[in-house]
């Protein structure tokens, strides 16, 4: 069998979601919206801080989504892009003294230029190979973070401590809630820049080369840039999450951006539903709150009863939060008509 | 009557006078800040429960066994402890989303014990500026023992540096010729080892320290690193490793009979994981350094306190590995926390905790080493901070020298 059967022939690794169904209702989303600038006003620090979390990780979900869902590239190396933006972020504010808003765009660019390189070797890849040689991406990460080249900046195994910027214009804020707000402008103005993306000419490529990336080339679609760039855009979305998430926590180490934190974003994306960008919130949600929901249930068992609750999920509902989203929308149809 | 009447009056308005003054004595000493009441004390933990480092997770049950025995007797002046201990599985973020629970939402008096460097690292910042304790931070990194900055972190188990400076103090005086080769894990505790060494050694470090190899806890065999360092004809192997490497390295050392003076490091010296797999025969003549007690050594096995201890596993904690390192240094340092606890009296404030856990004067939990003690004061937090030489003879570790203080600085 020759290489081009054999790709015609493969069964598509992601399957085809139509570009409508990528989102979600114009109504629907201002009520979440709503909901997420109301929420923080009536609950604790800690809480807000966990909304914090829950918004950049929900961000770092939807940048692997755009590379899985719309693509249909696999990674499991979205951690060191995570790492790479955190650490540009602590090491501009720390050791450079830069204003803290002013190193996002800064870490989303270096990372993107390195999601894009990466992409050039990963265009050779595909399927389950991809997946690996991003893995290997994963796990060289906290390595490299420690080497002692780079150690001055860095900070080595130590970490380096972020300071937590206070609220501008003597704003009656606290620090969190002031973070919480600037961190949900960040991730709206995001997710509506992804929804835009995925709509236009490079979205429709990206969806092409996802369905069937012959037909797609036979179109006139470079797959090669639009392969690498699906990298890039993911992986600079991702860089901004984490120098968000440094921010956040305060902190930046080797340690906080191991394999298992490209593993959890993973999860976060199945969960939510692959290619389902408004699921990236829910998946988000999955990897924060239900590990302390399982630890709840048994502290030694944590991990089993973890992952009694994932193997629920997927063979409950298979496609995630986008298959109970589109029941409820079936239901209140119903309820409409009769 | 008037004279009864008289003397009546006066012994009761001077029952009355101590009555009064006893309970106005009362009242001002019960102060209580978040987290104690007049039934409970709130103590938070974190732990590595799942993730890379579980296997100290058995430190955080091994405390939450010894404060329910402490409970079953009554508590302490009266409160019982509630240890309220969550994972964090090692990973810095969620260290801080625990901590943050801990202290807002769970309303802890402190956090006691939290595990490892990079955890501990990321809370640092945020638990000084809430003016919150960070008591005895199950880690040996040096940088716990700063008063000054840090008044609200204090750690329990001498540091790294310390130790190794301690090999260092050794190696001038007996064999101040010596070729050093160096093996150390890749990590904050390896390299903090190394930078002790290297202080303690002072200037002559460059010209002893001959090689130095590092390896990643990934690695599934360090032989390789081994028989590099051999063949840098080193005649001293500074080995620090833990324990599943400790073992190998002894294993390795005498299949490729290389004959240095080998030191091992403290962290991969239980006799139990690490020295009875490796083969009695490959260990004898290791130097090491102690603060506590072996329970697989068999010379506790009449010790008292030794005795107390198995007990207490028997009795309370019977899912407790005798033979895992951690288990007894979490009832050591559950011990040390009950002592400054019952120290604090009615005084249960976040700032008195901190005062009585920096004046702990001579206290010993009987699972250290004989003649080592705890001691802390204002300028000082660092409790433990002697150790004893020991080199293996036979089936056993056998104490030589003093105790030896090993202060950074000092």
């Amino acid at each position: 069998m020759s290489a081009v059967q054999e790709t015609v022939t493969e069964a598509p690794a992601v399957e085809a979601v139509p570009k409508r169904a990528m989102t979600l209702g114009a109504g629907s989303s201002l009520v979440m919206l709503a909901l997420l600038i109301l929420v923080p006003l009536f609950v604790k620090n800690f809480i807000i801080f966990q909304l914090t979390m829950l918004l950049i990780y929900g961000l770092a979900v939807l940048a692997l989504n755009i590379l899985t869902g719309g693509s249909g590239q696999f990674s499991l190396g979205q951690s060191a892009f995570y790492a790479v933006g955190a650490y540009t972020s602590a090491i501009l504010i720390e050791h450079v003294g830069m204003n803290y808003a002013l190193t996002l765009p800064i870490a989303g660019v270096v990372c993107f230029g390195f999601g894009f390189l990466f992409g050039q070797p990963a265009l050779r890849l595909s399927g389950v190979y991809l997946a690996l040689a991003t893995f290997a991406l994963a796990t060289a990460m906290p390595q490299l973070l420690k080497l002692g080249v780079f150690e001055t900046w860095t900070g080595g195994v130590q970490g380096l401590v972020v300071t937590k910027p206070d609220a501008p214009f003597g704003l009656p804020m606290s620090q969190d809630m002031w973070l919480y707000y600037f961190t949900l402008v960040i991730t709206v103005a995001i997710y509506i820049f992804s929804v835009n993306l995925l709509k236009s000419r490079s979205g429709r490529a990206f969806m092409a080369i996802r369905d069937n990336e012959i037909a797609a080339s036979a179109m006139g679609i470079d797959v090669a840039l639009y392969k690498t760039l699906a990298f890039g855009v993911s992986a600079g979305i991702t860089g901004v999450a984490g120098g968000l998430g440094a921010i956040a926590v305060q902190f930046v180490a080797p340690d906080g951006y191991t394999i298992t934190l490209a593993i959890s974003l993973f999860l976060g994306m199945v969960v939510g539903g692959v290619g389902w960008l408004p699921g990236s919130i829910v998946g988000s949600a999955f990897i924060i709150f239900v590990p302390n929901i399982a630890e709840g249930i048994s502290k030694g068992l944590s991990g089993a009863v973890f992952g009694v609750l994932l193997f629920l999920i997927i063979f409950l509902v298979p496609h995630g939060a986008r298959q109970i989203a589109m029941i409820a929308q079936q239901l209140l149809g119903k309820l409409k008509k009769s | 009557m008037p004279v009864i009447a008289h003397r009546i009056a006066i012994a009761s308005a001077a029952a009355f006078a101590v009555l009064a003054a006893t309970a106005s004595g009362a009242l001002a000493q019960k102060k209580y800040d978040t987290g104690a009441t007049d039934t409970e004390i709130r103590i938070g933990n974190i732990m590595p429960y799942s993730g890379p480092a579980s296997a100290y997770g058995v430190i955080g049950k091994t405390e939450a066994a010894y404060f329910k025995k402490i409970n079953d007797a009554g508590g302490i002046n009266g409160r019982k402890i509630n240890f309220i201990s969550y994972d964090d599985s090692y990973s810095p973020p969620k260290t801080v989303e625990q901590a943050r629970k801990l202290v807002e939402s769970d309303e802890v008096l402190f956090i006691f014990n939290p595990l490892g460097t990079p955890p501990n690292s990321a809370i640092h910042k945020y638990m000084n500026s809430k003016k919150v304790p960070q008591l005895f931070v199950a880690t040996g990194a040096t940088k716990w023992n700063d008063p000054k900055d840090f008044p609200w972190t204090m750690g329990w188990q001498p540091s790294y540096q310390s130790e190794s400076r301690i090999y260092a103090k050794y190696l001038l005086k007996e064999k101040p010729a010596a070729k050093i080769a160096v093996l150390y894990q890749n990590d904050d505790y390896g390299k903090d080892y190394l930078k002790g060494l290297k202080d303690g050694l002072g200037a002559k470090a460059a010209a002893m320290i001959i090689a130095e190899e590092s390896y990643e806890t990934t690695e599934p065999t360090i032989d390789n690193h081994i028989v590099k360092l051999k063949s840098t004809g080193a005649d001293v192997f500074v080995d620090i490793t833990t324990p599943k490497f400790a073992a190998q390295a002894i294993k390795k050392v005498a299949e490729i009979e290389w004959k240095p003076l080998h030191i091992l490091n403290n962290v991969g010296a239980s006799v139990g994981s690490v020295i009875k797999p490796a083969g009695y025969q490959n260990a004898q003549d290791i130097i090491s350094a102690a603060y506590l007690k072996d329970v697989s050594d068999p010379q506790w096995d009449n010790d008292p306190g030794m005795k107390q201890f198995l007990d207490f596993l028997a009795k309370d904690f019977p899912e407790g590995n005798k033979l895992d390192g951690s288990v007894i240094v979490g009832y050591g340092v559950a011990q040390t926390l009950v002592q400054v606890l019952k120290q604090c009296g009615d005084n249960l404030t976040r700032e008195n905790i901190m005062k009585q856990a920096a004046s702990l004067k001579d206290f010993r939990t009987e699972v250290l080493l004989p003649g080592i003690k705890i001691n802390t004061s204002a300028t000082n937090f660092a409790p433990i901070s002697q150790l004893q030489l020991q080199r293996f003879k036979g089936e056993r570790w056998e104490l030589f020298g003093d105790i030896i203080s090993g202060d950074v600085g000092g």
